[in-house]
Parts: structure tokens; sequence; C-alpha cells
């Protein structure tokens, strides 16, 4: 019957056919190109840009991600950009003027040996004189925090205490690039899904358009938000990268009650879980270590990552796994991003957030729009060059990245 | 899980082996003269195709011996195996065929 059908639902933004030329192109429709396209309409003035996107909006890592929010990384550089990222997520919901569900229930980064009892307490101290809000945890407040978890001394690494980040949190990630999508689209942003950049135009050194499956378009700055093909891009537009793209394996069990009310991840067993308001326990587990662009991974990779959840939380022993997935991750070899210029004049490049990039989502773009509407990075991403792979000043995260890569 | 053939030992469970990156990368004959830029390609800077790869695998449960592998990065499908040493069997984006000797 027509009349009981539901009303159509309203679109969150058009599908606009591509111009010939625009300002400034990104090319990528994940949240963080979505993310640079609403941060260079609003704080910069360009309207006139376009977000390509090879397959639809959001379909790739901004769909796979284990939706985790921190900013408790070790060092000076770290700390600025994902502290900014988190304090423009404290703020997006209002300003987008969309609940995406954005849900501060605090972060452990669990300790199982001594020595990551003296990497947590360090980076504890680093974030305080960061201004990060950390703090250093007992196995007791741990588990006062989170009742489910195994704090027994007899299991095989034992929980030894846990950094805690109360603003930490979560949040409903495909909420996030519609949110996004839709203001970019509100400022006269044009997004074009199903369109894929095949090569750049150049005059000299200069980066003056791109090719892609539906036509030449024109373009004064060109961005690339490429996430795991980002390697491929820039090798279609002449220089290299020091990226290596792995596939990243998450999953979610069936839904449950409410029974985790927090994040916990823990970099030594290897798993990270929380629960989606759904109900889902949502875990994610370590790279496969080979490169691939396959989306997807090798079982005894979930196996491991199950083993070490089942031993944290042993209620989950009965719970089932619903689906998994995988996404394709561009790792770099300090595990901390490159938000820059290029090689090329006009052309910037935001990639190497590796297995971490959505709690980067807000200061990618706002860095990164600032780097394209001025040609200059901003102090917050000044450090996140391609040039510290020459110069040494490399960030090394890997400590605090907490997911093996 | 992948069923990766080892050279010596034949087919064995991806679970045995670890994984070595890019292969035929040779170390600079003459590091004193390298530039800034050209330490950071060699330390940093690997080849990232999406498509056949030459790269190195060890197989640590077994022989605990290295060898080279062609292998499809999208499929993850493995094209051929060779031991250090023999020529590289079909040509990739990071080396051509026949080119490898390390």
């Amino acid at each position: 019957m027509a009349d009981i059908l539901p009303e159509h639902p309203e679109f969150l933004w058009h599908n606009p056919d591509p111009k010939p030329s625009y300002d400034a192109i990104i090319v990528g429709g994940g949240g963080h190109g979505l993310a640079t396209a609403y941060y260079l309409a609003k704080n910069h003035g360009m309207t006139n840009i376009a977000v390509l996107e090879r397959g639809w909006l959001a379909g790739g890592n901004m769909a796979r991600n284990t939706t985790i929010i921190r900013s408790n990384y070790l060092w000076d550089e770290s700390a600025g950009m994902y502290e900014k990222s988190l304090k423009l997520w404290e703020q997006l919901p209002e300003e987008l003027e969309y609940d995406f569900l954005f849900s501060q229930r605090g972060v452990m980064n669990l300790a199982h040996t001594l020595g990551d009892v003296r990497e947590s307490m360090r980076r504890v101290g680093a974030n305080q004189l960061n201004g990060v809000d950390a703090e250093w945890i007992t196995p007791e407040q741990v588990k006062e925090l989170c009742p489910i978890i195994n704090i027994g001394d007899d299991i095989r690494y034992p929980v030894m205490g846990a950094t805690y980040q109360p603003r930490a949190g979560i949040a409903k990630h495909d909420h996030v690039a519609w949110a996004f999508a839709r203001k970019c689209d509100e400022m006269g942003v044009d997004i074009i899904q199903n369109c894929e950049v095949t090569g750049f135009i150049k005059d000299g050194n200069r980066v003056t358009g791109v090719k892609t499956n539906r036509g030449t378009i024109n373009a004064g700055k060109v961005a690339l938000c490429g996430a795991g093909h980002s390697s491929v891009l820039a090798e279609q537009a002449g220089f290299d990268l020091p990226i290596q793209s792995h596939p990243l394996q998450a999953l979610v069990s069936e839904l449950h009650e409410p029974v985790h009310p927090t994040v916990v991840m823990s970099n030594h067993v290897h798993v990270y879980v929380s629960q989606a308001h759904k109900g889902e326990l949502v875990m994610g587990a370590g790279i496969d270590t080979y490169n691939g662009y396959g989306q997807r991974g090798a079982f005894h990779v979930i196996e491991e990552q199950m083993a070490a959840a089942v031993e944290l939380f042993p209620i989950f022993g009965r719970a089932h796994v619903l689906r998994t997935w995988g996404g394709i991750v561009d790792t770099t070899m300090d595990a901390s991003p490159i938000v820059s210029k290029t090689p090329i004049d006009q052309l910037y490049v935001n990639c190497g957030w590796g297995t971490g990039g959505f709690k980067g989502t807000p200061g990618a773009g706002f860095t990164f729009a600032h780097t394209i509407a001025n040609d200059e990075p901003h102090e917050l991403n000044a450090g996140f060059s391609i040039e510290r792979f020459e110069t040494g000043h490399l960030i090394d995260e890997h400590g605090a990245a907490a997911v093996a890569h | 899980m992948m069923l990766i053939e080892c050279p010596w030992c034949g087919p064995r469970n991806e679970t045995e082996y670890g994984y070595g990156g890019e292969a035929h990368v040779a170390y600079p004959a003459d590091p004193n003269a390298l530039t800034d830029n050209e330490w950071a390609k060699f330390l940093f800077y690997r080849k990232n195709p999406k498509g056949l790869f030459a790269e190195r695998w060890v197989h640590s449960a077994g022989c605990r011996r290295w060898f080279n592998a062609v292998r499809d990065t999208l499929t993850y499908e493995f094209k051929a195996v060779y031991k250090p040493g023999e020529p590289q069997p079909i040509a990739t984006t990071n080396a051509p065929a026949q080119g490898g000797t390390k």
C-alpha cells in the first residue's frame, strides 16, 4: 500500500557532476577528506572545491575502524595534534548540528609487564606536561572502572595497571562522515562519488588538475587523502612516500546487554575492546604482517585477538562473532602521520595515519586545510612533514599507537 | 591463512613464516658517499605497489631460511617463490625479472 510507505529519507548531500575546474580538489571522500573540505570552506573561505571519492562516501577505513578517540600520545608533536583533534571532537556535535553519539567514556591502555609499566608511566608524565588528561591507575582501579575485566595474577599476562584518559571515548563513525558531508554540501562543496583519480596533470613542477574516470578536472590545488591507497596516488603524481599498506582487521559480536562501560586497549596481548551503543562488542586486531591492498586478512590474526580478549574478559567466552572485516592501513616507519606539502607545487598529502586515523579526523582536517590554503603547514602539523625522514626528526609513537605494526 | 611454498620445505601454513618486506634492496655500495636524501630513501622508503611485488619471507618455524617471492598484493596470490641468488622469475614494479642477486 503506497500510503503506508515511509517518507523518502532526506538526502544529506547532493551528487553533482564534476565541474571543469575547482580552486582545490581533495582526493578521497573518507573522514579525513571530508573534514579537510569542511575546514577549507569554514576556516579559509574556499568553497569552490570538490571531494572526489573512488567508491561511495566514507566506505573505506571510515566505515571499518573501531571508532576509538583519544590523545594520550608520547611526543610533543603528537600531543599537539591529537589533543587539538580531541578538543575539536568535543565541539563538533554542536558545530555540525548532528548528534553522532560522541561518548567520552574513557580509554584505558593496559600494562602487562614491567616494561609496559615503565613505558606507560613515562607516557602519563609526558601527557600531563602537555595538558592531556592522563593518569596511572592500579589493577583495582581498572576493575572498578570495568568490572568484567580479569585482574587475577594467575594468567599469562596479568593486568599490572593502566594509563587512563577520561576524556577519550568513541563516536559513531558513519554519522561523523555524514555530519561533515552535510555541512560541506551546505557550504557549496561538491561531493562527487564514483569518481576515481587515474592521473595528475602538471605544468612543470606544478599540479594543475586530475584525470578521472569522469573526465579531466582542473584544479588550483590538489590534496591527497587516500589512506591505504596513498602510495598509488603518489606514484601517479610522481613522488615517493615512505608508506607501507597493510590489512588491518576488526570484528563485532552479536548484540549484548551493556557490560563494558569504557574502552580497553592492550598493547601487549593485543586487543582493543569497546561496546557500541547498539550493544555489539567491537574489537580490533593487529595488522597482518605482509603488504596488502585486499581489505581482508587471515583468520589466525582474529584467533590471536580473540584469545587475548577471552583471557582479559572471561565472560566473552560465550559471545559469538557476528562479522569480521578488514581495511587497508597506510603505515609509516615511526607510526606517525604525514600531513605535509610534497615535492610537487600545489600538491599536498595527508596520509600515514596507519591504524589510528579515526581519532585524528578533525585534527587532520583542521591542519591539512590550513596547509592547503596557505601553502604552509600549521604549527601543529609542521613536525609531520615528509622531510622528517630525511632530517631524522622522527616522531616515534610505536608505544602510544597501541596497534602492533 | 595462506599456504606458502617454502623453496626448501614445500607448502606450509602462513603461521610458520615471517615477513621481510621488499626484496632486492641492496645495502649502499659506498655508504659514506650518500646524501641525507639517499639515506632516507634507503632507510625509510620501500615500494608499496598494488599488484605484483617482489618480497622476502623467512620460514621461521621450519628451516629458518630466507627466500624471495613474487606475490600479488591485491589478491595475495603467490606467483613464484625463489631462493636467494636465483633470478627473479617474474617482473614486478620494484624489480625487473632476472634482476635479483641478493
